[in-house]
């Protein structure tokens, strides 16, 4: 459907992308410094929309437990970054807890491209080990996403109660450099936010290539149903298996990247409560639309930062409302209503909701 | 030896806990398939409901009196909680039967706002609940071994909970309706169920026993609008250990965590003791992956 030939229309659409990835990386000309800063972090969580819009968008499971992963990728990226801060010694937190030595798992986190590596490998893991006992199963629906959200308390405890290894609830802070630039100058946050920005594009072209694939197709096929799937011929667990975990390694790199633009992880930015609201920057923005989940992510975020200082408690009612009303009343999101209204062409909307939600 | 008792009282008295909170989602999930996630806000509402007596009590009634308020206040909690969870059934819940995650979003945003309601009302700092006095000591079975009355009361509580339940469920008119929905809803309604009704009624049902478990939090300790957060997942878990349909799979769910927890715990520590029940859940799912004591349908999905 997707890589079909240059239509006009698609033109148009590649051309706003086009728009859009000019505007991104000239960015760094228009606005302050500060902003920049608040920007990169909301495209870092946009990243982290995109891996969740594939697995909940497009195959149908709802993951609570990104949170985790995005802050596992965080702290990788932090190790290293306090290690580089430290000169290699046990960092300050160590010390307090009465910690002389360097635990073993820290010291290879030196270097930078382990820290990546790991930074990817480790959420990728253990959302293969959690799908492959549960999704081979037919664990799936609500049980799974229980499943992922005593994922998100238990890491988050063991995050805490490990405060000599991890930082406990202060988390891991106090950064200078990186590969020695230093992290505080304003040359070194452009770089970082160019990259920021080179990594959602990419991330997102990638996510188009195998959302418009077969592969892609036959997950959108489980999303609508899985039985039916099964029945041909397919097996769903290692469908479901493969996007999880890639969805966990996207959030990992996004998770790497925001420790780079703010400086601080700690376990209360990866817990129930902001695992939730990845959830719904998706939902808000348009599920199973990958442009939809970026918009969702930057512009809540953006709200976020704009009212919730300003009214804090106002802000707690708005976002509860707002998940009431999303839900409710358009659960494919703002780009789901855009398209709604704008491209009346031949969208299969009311078919596909029948299918979706079966008689049983 | 008096260690061990210890432990096994301590393992009853959170799995006491647990099944109480789990009881209410036990039931609006095995009928309805709806994820409540405001639970632990109307468990919230509960505790507050007490911390409202207890302050009528204090302001209106003879000194005297005081400590007979906690006999009142299960009913008033249960009460305020049921009306709420109609409230909610009504107007929220009942768009939402067929997508369960949608229901399990929206009613976390319900939870939210509730939340921020109760901050706004009670402040966000804890409040504390005066138990009555009758409630203070322990029962001494030998030197160094005290069971707090608070325990017992709350593993009573729970006692008298389940068989009321029981009874309500498995011996009464309403129940049978109930039970008939759970198991086939096409089918009851073509039989004359009213199937809304019964939805409403249950939800309430469950949202009620949430109210009577926040009632018995506050024997416990302080209480504060985010009391539920801590026990929902938990809670969630049992249910999903135990399956879904028959209330002695909740009971054992809640059993076996409550259980596993405290040994864990004391084998390890707290943190530690959390990842290995987690383990152990996983683990039990790969042999029952429909929980402990599913219903048996043919259904597919």
């Amino acid at each position: 459907m997707r890589l079909q030939k240059l239509t006009p229309q698609r033109i148009w659409i590649l051309a706003g992308y086009a728009a859009t990835a000019a505007a991104l990386f000239s960015a760094p000309l228009f606005i302050s410094d500060f902003r920049l800063n608040l920007l990169a972090k909301f495209l870092a969580f946009a990243i982290v929309a995109l891996g969740l819009d594939l697995i909940w968008g497009y195959t149908g499971i709802l993951s609570l437990g990104h949170g985790i992963f995005f802050g596992l990728g965080a702290y990788a990226m932090a190790m290293y970054l306090k290690l580089e801060a430290s000169g290699g010694k046990p960092p300050d937190f160590m010390g307090w807890s009465g910690l002389k030595e360097l635990p073993l798992f820290w010291k290879p986190f030196e270097y930078f491209g382990f820290a990546v590596a790991m930074g990817i490998i480790i959420p990728a893991l253990l959302a293969l080990v959690l799908g492959y006992f549960t999704f081979r199963n037919r664990i799936r629906g609500v049980y799974f996403t229980i499943l992922t959200q005593a994922l998100v308390i238990i890491t988050t405890t063991l995050l805490i109660g490990q405060q000599a290894f991890t930082g406990g609830t202060n988390g891991v802070t106090g950064y200078s450099t990186i590969l020695g630039f230093s992290l505080g100058s304003p040359d070194t946050k452009r770089v970082l936010y160019w990259i920021t920005a080179a990594a959602l594009i990419a991330i997102f072209a990638g996510c188009r290539i195998v959302i418009g694939s077969r592969f892609g197709k036959v997950l959108r096929a489980i999303r609508d149903g899985e039985n039916r799937v099964r029945f041909i011929g397919y097996n769903p667990a290692v469908y479901q298996m493969v996007i999880f975990t890639l969805s966990a390694a996207i959030a990992g790199i996004a998770g790497m990247l925001f420790v780079l633009h703010v400086g601080i992880i700690s376990p209360s930015m990866l817990g129930i409560v902001p695992s939730i609201e990845m959830v719904l920057w998706v939902a808000i923005g348009g599920r199973g639309t990958l442009i939809g989940a970026v918009l969702g992510a930057i512009l809540m975020n953006w709200a976020k930062s704009e009212f919730s200082t300003a009214y804090p408690e106002g802000w707690l009612f708005f976002m509860g409302a707002l998940f009431v009303v999303v839900v409710v009343f358009m659960p494919k999101g703002v780009a789901g209503l855009a398209g709604q209204l704008k491209f009346r062409r031949k969208r299969r909307e009311p078919d596909h909701e029948g299918v979706r939600n079966p008689a049983v | 030896m008096d260690v061990f008792l210890l432990q096994l009282f301590n393992g009853l008295s959170i799995s006491s806990i647990l099944l109480l909170v789990a009881l209410g989602l036990a039931i609006t999930f095995g009928l309805m398939k709806v994820i409540n996630m405001a639970h632990g806000e109307l468990i919230m509402i509960g505790a507050y409901s007490t911390y409202l007596t207890q302050n009528l009590f204090n302001d209106l009634m003879p000194e005297s009196l005081f400590n007979w308020y906690f006999v009142l206040a299960i009913p008033v909690s249960f009460g305020i909680a049921f009306v709420i969870g109609l409230i909610l059934e009504m107007s929220l819940i009942r768009f939402l039967y067929g997508r369960p995650l949608d229901s399990l979003l929206a009613t976390w945003g319900v939870g939210l706002v509730l939340q921020q309601l109760a901050r706004s009302i009670f402040g966000a700092p804890n409040v504390a609940v005066k138990s009555p006095t009758w409630l203070d000591g322990g029962l001494k079975i030998m030197d160094g071994t005290l069971l707090p009355y608070k325990r017992l009361f709350i593993i009573a509580l729970v006692i008298a909970c389940l068989v009321a339940m029981y009874f309500y469920i498995y011996r009464s008119h309403e129940g049978r309706r109930m039970r008939a929905v759970m198991q086939n809803r096409d089918m009851a309604a073509c039989l004359g169920v009213s199937t809304r009704r019964v939805d409403a009624m249950t939800f309430a049902i469950g949202s009620g026993i949430a109210g009577i478990a926040g009632c018995a939090l506050t024997l416990l300790g302080p209480i504060g609008p985010s009391l539920g957060t801590y026990y929902i997942v938990d809670a969630f878990m049992v249910v999903v250990l135990g399956g879904v349909g028959k209330l002695v799979g909740t009971v054992l769910g809640a059993t076996g965590i409550g259980m596993f927890n405290t040994l864990f715990e004391y084998w390890t520590n707290a943190s530690l003791g959390k990842v290995l029940v987690f383990v152990c859940i996983v683990a039990f799912l790969q042999w029952r992956p429909m929980g402990l004591v599913a219903m048996r349908s043919r259904s597919l999905d």
